[in-house]
């Protein structure tokens, strides 16, 4: 079977969610019309990046009405989009909304802020403390929802594969370090080696999409990327502009590809437990682990 | 106004030793010993200058009197009393011949549509001379910006708002007068109401159409105490001047930033490339 990805790569108004949920809704039908059963937004898609002491203006429940409106603007469509949650006891979240016809099916919590060089979130968000995989039916199955920096810790998309997604759907918003340079472009080719990687490793597609557009000085490099089960590159977006990236991905791949390349059966899980935790352990200078025969 | 929504509290003696240990911190970290300050006659350049004469001394300090032609008598007075009080060094340069062929450019004095311009052009001459005599002096100029005007914007990008150091920039209006009583700037300077004086018979007040304790009232309870401006109507303040601050507050949020840089390269001044303003290195001479 086919499912059809669309990866809305565009730009946000910064601290405007109801432009945002306007614009969201438009490409979301723009999406449906070119026949996504599955549309990706960019991290934050909802309310711009560089939100400093805007995060609680702009902070909505993750069953705030406004996300089930937005995603009945195409019935039967699955939508992961970026805000900013807030949570009933006012924790406030880089957060990935998944939802279906009015319906929140699943929620991601950005775990890995970065606040570091030009990045600063963890003075304005708390980090997520689950990585889950969600259902949303066949032919995909479950698929891992990621945010930005997240794909950048490679512990977060190899336990949703072993979780069971077959899909990697990771939300962006990767502002460009010295664009046009060769050393910008290595940038960009650090976050391709990743992601093929990562769809080599985990046996899994991977739906990328990065925003673009300018705020305060930062230029979003867009680039968005469709990866099959096999790695291929199936869309690629433009650099700096906005663009749908529409792509189509082969789910009947899967079961031949997990058969001659078996590296997540494989997987030692219980080992990697347990060197993980005699790890902690001494890192942290605590006794070694219960059952540690060393 | 509200009981309800009150004004921020203030211990004037700490606030002063504070501030003066932080004028004394930032001489120390430049390499300066001196100050240079703009005195207006008004609440605000006497407190900066009690503040600056008690952080380095009187004879340290260089208090720069620049009227311009329609500038008040009472004004110059009170400017001079000010100087009297303290003891420090003063200067008068009189600003008129130096805007007066650009004031020409913009328009007529009487079209009351080329006010903010005209004023800006005296502001921004104020500026030129402060820095100017701050070389001269071998000092920081010290500024005379508070809390009040920044958040609302109501100052000149380059010209008042221009200084080295701001000591009084995070006190409200209604704060400063209390700091001001605590260090002895003369009665009737705390008294008689605030003004640019960029022509005649302006106020503060009446430009900014509410009175300062009522501005101060609403800011304090937006910014500081993060309020809605729901909160503060139900709190009893008044729904359209609450509005109207809650806009400007964020309408000038540029006037209270550096002008951003495009990202082009690996390391961006403001962006990726942040040390603090006064680091190793930064002295002067060193």
């Amino acid at each position: 079977m086919q499912v059809t990805v669309a990866l809305a790569q565009l730009a946000p108004h910064l601290g405007e969610v109801d432009a945002n949920l306007e614009l969201a809704a438009r490409w979301l039908r723009r999406a449906a019309d070119e026949g996504a059963e599955i549309a990706v937004f960019p991290e934050l898609a909802l309310t711009g990046y560089l939100l400093s002491d805007l995060v609680p203006e702009v902070a909505m429940r993750a069953d705030d009405p406004r996300l089930a409106e937005l995603s009945r603007a195409a019935p039967g469509v699955l939508a992961a989009i970026g805000f900013v949650e807030e949570t009933d006891d006012h924790r406030y979240a880089n957060a990935a909304a998944l939802l279906r016809d009015g319906e929140l099916i699943g929620l991601h919590r950005k775990v890995y802020l970065p606040t570091y060089g030009l990045f600063d979130e963890g003075r304005f968000t708390r980090p997520g403390e689950r990585i889950r995989t969600q259902e949303v039916g066949e032919p995909l199955g479950r698929i891992g929802l990621s945010i930005c920096e997240d794909f950048w810790h490679a512990s977060l998309p190899m336990l949703q594969a072993q979780d069971g997604a077959s899909l990697l759907v990771n939300l962006a918003a990767g502002p460009a370090r010295a664009p046009g340079s060769a050393a910008g472009l290595r940038a960009i080719a650090g976050w391709h080696r990743m992601q093929d990687t990562y769809a080599l490793l985990g046996t899994v597609g991977i739906a990328f999409c990065n925003r673009v557009g300018n705020e305060e000085g930062l230029t979003f490099w867009g680039g968005s990327r469709l990866l099959g089960l096999d790695g291929a590159v199936l869309a690629e977006g433009p650099l700096y502009e906005e663009a749908l990236v529409v792509g189509r991905l082969e789910t009947d791949d899967l079961r031949m590809q997990r058969y001659q390349l078996p590296l997540l059966a494989d997987e030692r899980l219980e080992l990697v437990r347990r060197e993980l935790d005699r790890i902690i352990a001494e890192r942290a200078d605590l006794p070694a682990p219960d059952g540690d025969l060393a | 106004m509200s009981e309800a929504a009150p004004l921020p509290e203030l211990d004037p003696p700490q606030a002063v030793e504070v501030i003066v240990g932080f004028i004394r911190s930032q001489l120390e970290q430049t390499g300066f010993s001196r100050l240079v300050v703009g005195l207006s006659g008004g609440v605000d350049s006497a407190t900066a200058a009690f503040l600056g004469a008690r952080a380095v001394g009187a004879d340290n300090l260089l208090a720069v009197r620049m009227p311009y032609r329609s500038s008040s008598a009472d004004s110059e007075a009170d400017a001079l009393a000010v100087v009297e009080a303290i003891d420090c060094r003063t200067e008068r340069v009189e600003i008129t011949p130096m805007v007066e062929p650009m004031l020409e450019l913009i328009g007529p004095v009487e079209d009351p549509s080329l006010r903010v311009r005209r004023g800006n052009v005296m502001a921004r001459q104020r500026m030129i001379v402060l820095y100017d005599r701050s070389a001269a002096f071998d000092a920081l100029v010290l500024g005379t910006s508070n809390k009040t005007e920044a958040l609302l914007g109501y100052g000149t990008l380059h010209g008042d708002m221009a200084a080295a150091l701001q000591p009084i920039g995070d006190l409200y209006k209604s704060q400063l007068r209390a700091v001001a009583a605590e260090l002895g700037v003369p009665e009737r300077i705390l008294a008689k109401p605030p003004s640019a004086d960029l022509w005649p018979g302006q106020t503060d007040e009446g430009e900014l159409g509410a009175s300062y304790e009522d501005l101060d009232r609403i800011l304090y309870a937006l910014v500081d105490r993060r309020w809605t401006p729901d909160r503060c109507v139900r709190a009893g303040l008044d729904p359209a001047l609450v509005e109207w601050v809650a806009r400007t507050v964020a309408r000038m949020e540029y006037k209270r930033q550096l002008a951003p840089v495009a990202k082009i390269s690996l390391r961006t001044p403001g962006i990726d490339h942040l040390y603090p303003r006064r680091r190793p290195g930064s002295r002067r001479g060193s």
